[in-house]
């Protein structure tokens, strides 16, 4: 004690912790004031850097949406389409950094076909985009809005819920083939995962540079991650059999939902784009793509699942829950729908993705936890011939029924 | 988690609202969504797919206006001034003509805002138009202020050290240094310089290049070519009716990829758009043309509801073609176009190039015949 009340005298603690600071200002003011960096900088061009947002297809002709993701201000001088000069507007015309603008091009498009615009700025630079087919952007009005929410459900709720009616057939089996039923969910979410993750890495590619788009999906991933453990961790101190069954079948539900709604945001991106042109097939393609995703959320529900089940543990599979279950799955799609078609949003569809992912993880170590327990107490191998071809055949129904909706 | 009566499972009702937050950025964007739809209610569906874009206002061309001042020319100027150099005569009576040229690099505007770091004879692109007359002794002191070498290679008739070329004569003039140019104008037409330095590419479509006029002496001529000499030649009265244009068609690669974004005559994109170039009906017209475009292997001139006389190259008095109204050149091909509005109404007649790709880069202007 007497050597600390020695040291107080030399520095208080606010000082010290102020000292950083105060040097760190220090700096900057010398940086700014003093331009140290001189000799770098000559008289260089400056750096201009510029990220398309959303291109849309309105009566006029087009607006997009730009950001300066560049240190220096963007003017934008001129715009061409398809290799002509065109008369725009821009709001604001100068884009300082981080600025985004909203710009308009009055051009007669041709319907269904592409056409190329080309922004050039003060120093001359180009950058380009592309309106693939030229069909108008959906405006949301009533009806697009339920014609997008429709196909939210066509490809969300209906496949969870056909999924699902395979719950009395499969509380039915003997009990060695429920360790193959679970096998197969993680061979499903191990698919999801993989498909998230790239998902989110593609929209992560078309964020503006500042916004660091790939590692904004794996820290959004980890986060979510962590936060569904501490809540897990949180409620193991009492285990209620019942709910714990419940709340696994939720959390999966809940990881499905939100991987479906990445699904829902490229469908509803991808019908704005006027890319559906498969139209009823990618959604049959979808159903049936997401049809194993029902399994996997009842499989907690089945009796006798885990090892510390007896026969009569009271587990909710009443209607209600199964409903709750599907739309905690399923209804997210339409929600990404609306998102995707109305409003898309790089930002926004990143950091869902991420989160997907991290959900997704987490229900993989649980079911798999679970799996384990299961061949622990029975005194076998999690990796027996059943169990690894129930994960393979989930991992295949999910990777072949995608080939009928990979575009 | 800290709450004690939370323990309905690892997932139970508040762990579950917790986890929920996370998600809770789904709702804001349903909200907005919403709003966004009742905003546009009143709109309607739209019953009829658009087949195309039905601009309100505006269209095709280029938005707002270039800064000549800032050039420090005008493309429109630049039709007329005719650049006769310091005259005098030498002993032997043959008349000199002495130029002052220097090259500059210099920042011009190209379209309306955007900025073309450009290299350039004394500041402007195309370079002074030089007019003079076959047999003239032309002299030429250029200076090189720009941070690359230079070189004025001249289409014309005169001696390998005069060429202008690297590696021959004065060769390549490094930044600061000087040389004199020196030649006798021949033959008469409608002639071009440019840079020669390498790289050949970058030093001609920065701006490096200008008219080289070189008008018939009549005195050498006899009968009705004397005749339709002295039209052509600055000195004659028979030359003050015609109203002589100089254009330069060149274009810039504003993002440095091979390609040009602009095309232009005189430089300025849709510089006779607005205002037009006034024409009187009256005058006959001639067009003194050349085209320096780089990285596209031809250039071409289009007159609307009219049609020209052209004369290759300008070296003689018989037109190459009678009659046409669309001509091609490559680049350094030049000629003279000779055309009337006589009998015209007044009104807007369209020129441009019969590239339409050029035409909507830039490359398109108006006569406005005017009584």
């Amino acid at each position: 004690m007497n050597r600390q009340t020695k040291k107080q005298t030399a520095l208080p603690i606010w000082l010290s912790a102020l000292l950083p600071i105060l040097a760190l200002a220090g700096m900057l003011a010398f940086f700014l004031l003093g331009n140290p960096l001189a000799p770098f900088r000559a008289d260089l061009p400056p750096i201009e850097l510029l990220n398309f947002g959303r291109v849309r297809v309105v009566d006029e002709g087009f607006k997009l949406s730009v950001v300066n993701e560049g240190p220096d201000p963007i003017r934008i001088s001129q715009v061409l389409v398809d290799e002509a000069y065109w008369e725009f507007d821009s709001d604001p015309r100068v884009l300082q950094r981080y600025d985004n603008a909203e710009i308009t091009i009055y051009y007669p498009w041709v319907r269904g076909e592409p056409h190329e615009i080309r922004l050039i700025t003060e120093t001359g630079l180009t950058f380009d985009t592309e309106v693939e087919l030229a069909i108008p952007t959906p405006v949301p009005g009533m009806r697009e809005f339920l014609a997008y929410g429709l196909l939210g459900i066509y490809v969300g709720i209906i496949p969870v819920g056909l999924g699902m009616l395979w719950f009395p057939a499969l509380r039915r089996i003997d009990r060695k083939w429920l360790d193959a039923v679970l096998a197969l969910t993680i061979g499903l979410l191990v698919f999801l995962f993989v498909d998230t993750f790239l998902e989110g890495l593609e929209v992560a590619e078309s964020l503006p540079g500042f916004f660091q788009g790939v590692p904004l999906v794996i820290f959004a991933a980890l986060t979510t991650w962590l936060v569904l453990m501490a809540v897990r961790s949180s409620g193991e101190k009492e285990d209620h059999a019942g709910d714990d069954a419940l709340g696994l079948a939720r959390l999966i539900a809940l990881s499905i939902g939100l991987h479906n709604l990445g699904e829902g945001l490229a469908i509803g991106a991808a019908f704005a784009l006027g890319e559906a042109a498969l139209g009823s097939f990618l959604v049959i393609g979808f159903t049936l793509h997401n049809i194993t995703e029902g399994i996997g959320i009842a499989a907690p529900l089945l009796p006798r699942i885990r090892p510390e089940d007896d026969e009569d543990r009271k587990v909710s599979t009443r209607l209600p829950t199964f409903i709750w279950l599907i739309l905690l799955a399923g209804a997210p799609a339409i929600l990404g729908a609306w998102i995707g078609g109305f409003l898309y949003s790089p930002l926004l569809s990143t950091l869902f993705l991420g989160i997907g992912v991290g959900a997704i993880w987490q229900v993989i170590v649980e079911v798999t936890g679970l799996l384990q327990r299961n061949a622990a107490s029975a005194h076998r191998t999690v990796f027996s011939w059943l169990n690894v071809g129930g994960f393979t055949m989930g991992l295949m129904i999910m990777y072949l029924t995608a080939f009928l909706v990979s575009f | 988690m800290s709450s004690d009566h939370d323990r309905k499972g690892f997932f139970g009702r508040r762990g579950f609202l917790k986890a929920g937050l996370l998600t809770s950025g789904l709702v804001a964007p349903l909200v907005g969504a919403i709003k966004t739809m009742e905003g546009s209610a009143g709109s309607g569906p739209d019953p009829e797919p658009r087949e195309q874009g039905q601009p309100g206002h505006g269209g095709f061309g280029a938005v707002g206006q270039v800064d000549h001042e800032f050039n420090g020319f005008d493309p429109h100027e630049m039709l007329y001034d005719w650049d006769y150099g310091e005259v005098s005569t030498l002993p032997n009576g043959q008349t000199l003509r002495e130029y002052k040229f220097t090259a500059v690099d210099k920042d011009i505007e190209v379209a309306p805002g955007v900025i073309f770091p450009s290299w350039a004879y004394n500041g402007r692109v195309p370079g002074p138009s030089i007019r003079c007359v076959e047999g003239d002794r032309i002299r030429i002191e250029f200076t090189n202020a720009s941070r690359h070498p230079h070189t004025i290679h001249f289409h014309g008739i005169h001696h390998a050290s005069m060429d202008g070329v690297p590696g021959v004569g004065a060769g390549n003039i490094h930044t600061g240094e000087t040389t004199i140019y020196e030649f006798d104008a021949e033959p008469f037409g409608c002639h071009l310089y440019h840079c020669h330095s390498n790289p050949l590419k970058r030093h001609i479509h920065k701006g490096l290049y200008g008219a080289f006029i070189v008008d018939p002496d009549p005195e050498k001529y006899s009968g009705r070519e004397r005749e339709i000499a002295k039209t052509r030649n600055h000195n004659f009265p028979e030359n003050e009716p015609w109203n002589e244009m100089m254009m330069v068609m060149n274009a810039f690669d504003t993002n440095f990829d091979g390609e040009n974004e602009i095309y232009a005559v005189n430089t300025v994109a849709f510089a006779y758009n607005n205002p037009p170039i006034p024409i009187k009906a009256d005058n006959p017209q001639r067009l003194y043309l050349i085209n320096t475009t780089e990285f596209d292997p031809i250039n071409s001139l289009h007159t609307h509801a009219n049609f020209f006389d052209y004369y290759d190259h300008g070296t003689s008095f018989e037109p190459t073609f009678k009659t046409i109204d669309t001509v091609m050149q490559c680049q350094a091909q030049r000629g003279i176009l000779e055309f009337s509005f006589k009998d015209h109404e007044p009104g807007l007649y369209m020129f441009h190039a019969h590239q339409s790709e050029f035409v909507e880069l830039g490359w398109m202007a108006f006569f406005e015949v005017q009584e």
